[in-house]
């Protein structure tokens, strides 16, 4: 076991580098390590954590991997880490292995550590911390839970974390406890103060304050559209819990009961209905704005599974409804705690029959925020179900982002909704009559008028007025009808977003939701490699004509997605008519948050060998 | 079937308190079969919400799928109706009723829509106390699929082809109970006598309640040997606990209220005066009214009539604590928080 070599040493770094925390989950690490992470954000150094989690409650093992870049370079690095803090016996050898070479491997020396764990190419730092603990807590749960705060203390003095920044969290985190701080701030310096008697030099990996995020908000994804949820003006959100999702519904209720409990009378201008499944869900959903009022619901990929039904209803039947999925892997059960893009065909063409829903792709938690407000508009505008696809990553990681913003000017866009006044002065009332010639129909709430725009809400065929008919011409009248408003939906929805950088348009990169990121990074180490591209970030379906000339115009398109079957692939040429061997995909799937390092690997992979076929990452 | 319906009616044709004759009441022209139970329902409801003096409009008609569900089309023009996907009626009714409270929810279901595929919401739209009137419209049958045997069929009855159900039948209104719903009612489409005042007290009823009416199918379980035929509903039916209802302008005299009646007032002031079964028997007793129900069954006799009310109640409204405007008329000023209270989230946020 005697190392052969002393380890290299690593060049020294700023702002620069990866830890990563394996803990047991259910032991309170988390937001021990939340605070580390939101002391970097303090210094002003943009950072990206990322969970990843077990589907249990405790006991099993769990990381946190928190990059750090000067950069701004937000996705994950991939690759190994520098830094591994080893909490967690049980994943010890995998994180052992999870080391670069120079790099450090943080743990607990209380016990001594198992001699095939040792590598000759990396440094241990060993810490007393159970001994540090028990000798200073007395309560079990205390000591299990100041065990994570101590080594985030240790982290301080080894990496260069401001205190203060660490003390300002303890304070904000319990204002309403204040009984807590003195005890965590113990702790802190506790591990602080061994760390520094143990080792008194500085690691190599250092922070040093920056001003990287003036103007930036830290926060989920899920909480923003909670969050843009309330801003959107929405009164019913009826939801059925599921990992990853569970925490927008959450995320609703905390801002509700915030901004939206009566301060008169102490009523909720709101209502949250915890259904007996997804089914009922959507149900309640499509009811409440079958009514006028504006509702939502909340679910990952086995729930958008069920909801198909009710899903084709809304479509047919024209209800507004917003769905948001949080998308996680699949198949199935799949792995309820890793994330995917992997529900994008089943959400395009959700149920049976002719069918096809509006999709929106937020990156980041401040689109999370806006286009969950957004949505309610669309969806009533086009009197459709508005289906959200975020992910785990972007839902359940904190995310840095620029500041909220809301225009006090912006009105809510309700969609062509007749009033009493516009019933009764108005010409015969048809539910389903094209009047402005963009497919999109006037609709009436009920209770409105006495005598005038009632009618029977079905997902039977039906005529111009509603009135039931089973005649093939009116069917056909009906979907045509409702292709003339799926052609009108663009104008309604976020336009891509569009990113130059070579003017001859050699090669172009289509990419959404959380691959945004790590493909900027990417794009941008290919362009210092030799390989400038151009990217079209897709932020709705159906696509904008922008889409379509994005990929004509390049002599080479990548599009990268986290699935194994290229869904958006598919979509894309499925709706635009194109030839399959023109896109060449880039795909990760492997349940992580795809990385730069798989994007600009495979992207380079292929510009080097140009007669292969499409490029895929299987890991 | 018919396919006319004539437009002239009669010039006396009473009115009721708001000036509307029951032709404003009224539906399109059924498309079910002749003679089918579902068509007095409907005949029923009509009269009800007549009787009851609400505006049309002021109604919503919900409904799943099957011919049950069809028949919300064939009363009340002047009402939205929602003719929803299969079993799904009590989670559409729970989000438009929590949208806007003001109306009056009737949802028209059969024993196909609520016993098999719609189980589960029926379930937990009683444990929500919904303020909706819930209608089965029950003949133990499938009927657009032609006759197959529904999970109400009692067990030992025939089927037209002559097949026994060996399967034991979900009594929905025992269920209901069992769940907690608060107004219980069994009745029997030809039986418009019991069915209308029973409509009434339910429409009336602030909370969740059940009508589970006997509604023969008489093209697929209308047979000798069904358990379900109008000729068996007729010789097994035992009506009880239901004469009236009275509306709260109505004065109560002491007259009515003595010898074998007792009155219950309902949460808005209306009454329904029940004749007792027996001396000791209570509609507001929860557990008797379980116990009475099973004392039937296992005389072969199918109770009708209000079988357990529970005036006053916490119904879903209450539970949500939502405001007396319905959340569908909030404005945007009261919804969106606005920019100052944005910038203090991005306060908190870092």
């Amino acid at each position: 076991m005697s190392p052969l070599n002393t380890p290299p040493v690593l060049a020294p770094v700023v702002n620069d580098f990866v830890v990563k925390f394996a803990n047991v989950n259910g032991s309170g690490s988390a937001s021990a390590n939340s605070m580390f992470a939101k002391a970097i954000f303090r210094m002003g150094i943009p950072v990206s954590p990322r969970n990843i989690f077990p589907s249990n409650i405790q006991g099993a093992p769990t990381w946190y991997e928190v990059r750090v870049s000067e950069a701004g370079y937000l996705g994950r690095r991939g690759g190994q880490v520098e830094l591994m803090v080893s909490v967690n016996p049980q994943s010890m050898a995998e994180d052992v292995n999870s080391v670069c070479p120079g790099g450090y491997f943080f743990y607990d020396n209380t016990y001594p550590l198992d001699f095939k764990l040792i590598r000759d190419d990396i440094h241990y730092i060993g810490l007393p911390l159970t001994e540090i603990t028990n000798n200073t807590f007395t309560n079990p749960r205390q000591q299990q839970l100041f065990k994570n705060i101590i080594y985030v203390g240790s982290l301080a003095h080894l990496i260069g974390i401001e205190f203060s920044a660490l003390e300002s969290i303890v304070n904000d985190t319990f204002a309403r406890k204040p009984k807590l701080i003195p005890p965590n701030i113990q702790a802190l310096q506790l591990g602080f103060d061994e760390a520094k008697k143990a080792y008194p030099e500085p690691l190599p990996l250092q922070l040093r304050s920056s001003n990287k995020n003036d103007g930036k908000v830290l926060l989920e994804g899920n909480a923003a559209c909670g969050l843009g949820a309330v801003y959107g003006g929405a009164t019913v959100c009826a939801w059925y819990p599921i990992t990853p999702s569970t925490s927008v519904a959450e995320g609703f209720e905390k801002y509700a009961k915030k901004f939206r409990v009566d301060p008169e009378t102490g009523k909720n201008n709101f209502a949250i209905i915890q259904a007996e499944d997804e089914l009922s869900a959507i149900g309640m959903v499509i009811g409440a704005n079958w009514n006028g009022a504006r509702s939502f619901t909340a679910t990952s990929g086995p729930g958008v599974s069920l909801m198909q039904e009710f899903l084709g209803l809304a479509y047919f039947a024209e209800v507004p409804a917003v769905l948001i999925d949080v998308q996680r892997t699949g198949p199935s059960t799949g792995m309820p705690t890793r994330t995917q893009q992997s529900d994008i065909l089943i959400s395009a063409y959700a149920s049976h029959g002719d069918t096809k829903q509006v999709l929106l792709f937020p990156s980041t938690p401040k689109e999370c925020f806006e286009l969950t407000a957004q949505a309610f508009d669309i969806a009533e505008r086009l009197q459709t179900p508005v289906i959200m696809l975020t992910d785990l990553d972007l839902g359940m990681n904190e995310h840095i982002c620029d500041e909220l913003v809301w225009d006090d000017a912006r009105s809510f866009d309700r969609g062509k909704v007749l009033s009493a006044d516009e019933l009764e002065s108005g010409a015969r009332f048809g539910r389903y009559l094209d009047v402005d010639g963009d497919g999109i129909p006037y609709r009436t709430i009920a209770g409105t008028h006495p005598e005038k725009g009632a009618f029977f809400t079905r997902g039977t065929s039906r005529d111009e007025y509603a009135a039931y008919t089973e005649k093939g011409e009116a069917y056909q009248r009906n979907m045509e009808r409702l292709a003339v408003k799926w052609a009108t939906a663009p104008t309604y929805l976020p336009k891509p977003v569009l990113t130059e950088r070579d003017s001859n348009q050699r090669i172009g990169v289509i990419h959404f939701g959380t691959s945004h990121e790590a493909t900027r990074e990417a794009l941008e180490s290919l362009a210092a490699a030799g390989h400038t591209a151009n990217d079209l970030r897709v932020l709705a379906f159906p696509f904008h004509e922008e889409v379509n000339a994005f990929i004509e115009a390049h002599d080479q398109v990548f599009v990268v997605e986290q699935n194994r079957d290229a869904q958006f692939k598919s979509l894309l040429v499925n709706e635009l008519e194109i030839n399959p061997k023109s896109l060449i995909s880039v795909l990760h799937y492997n349940g992580d948050p795809i990385s730069a390092r798989v994007i600009h690997d495979t992207i380079e992979a292929h510009l080097a060998a140009p007669i292969s076929s499409a490029a895929q990452n299987r890991g | 079937m018919s396919f006319y319906k004539p437009s002239f009616r009669h010039p006396d044709s009473p009115t009721n308190a708001l000036g509307l004759t029951r032709k404003a009441y009224e539906g399109g022209i059924s498309t079910l079969c002749a003679g089918c139970g579902h068509d007095s329902i409907s005949a029923a409801i009509i009269q009800a919400v007549w009787g009851l003096n609400i505006e049309p409009h002021r109604v919503a008609k919900m409904s799943g799928i099957g011919c049950s569900s069809k028949s919300p089309n064939y009363f009340l023009n002047k009402a939205h109706g929602f003719n929803s996907v299969h079993g799904r009626m009590p989670s559409v009714t729970t989000g438009a009723n929590v949208a806007n409270r003001d109306l009056l929810y009737i949802g028209v279901s059969g024993d196909g829509d609520t016993a098999s595929i719609g189980m589960g919401q029926f379930a937990h739209v009683i444990r929500r106390n919904l303020n909706m009137t819930y209608i089965v419209e029950n003949n133990g049958c499938y009927g657009l699929t032609k006759g197959q045997d529904s999970a109400t069929a009692d067990e030992g009855t025939q089927s037209k082809k002559g097949k026994i159900n060996p399967f034991e039948a979900i009594d929905l209104v025992a269920l209901a109970l069992e769940l907690g719903a608060t107004f219980v009612a069994r009745s029997f489409s030809g039986d418009k006598q019991q069915l209308v005042p029973l409509l009434k007290a339910a429409m009336s009823h602030k909370g969740f309640a059940l009508i589970d009416i006997v509604s023969p199918c008489v093209t697929f379980n209308n047979h000798p040997g069904s358990t379900k035929s109008y000729d068996y509903t007729r010789e097994h039916v035992e009506a009880g606990a239901v004469v009236d209802f009275v509306p709260m302008a109505q004065e109560i005299t002491l007259d009515q209220i003595q010898g074998s009646t007792q009155n219950v007032t309902l949460h808005n002031g209306d009454s329904v005066q029940l004749s007792k079964l027996s001396d000791n028997y209570d509609p507001t007793d929860r557990v008797r009214a379980i116990q009475t129900l099973h004392e039937h069954k296992a005389k072969d006799r199918l109770l009708t009539g209000l079988i357990y009310l529970e005036p006053e109640s916490e119904n879903f409204h209450d539970i949500l604590n939502i405001p007396d405007t319905p959340l569908n008329q909030l404005d945007q000023t009261t919804l969106c928080p606005g920019s100052d209270a944005l910038a203090q989230i991005n306060q908190g946020l870092k």
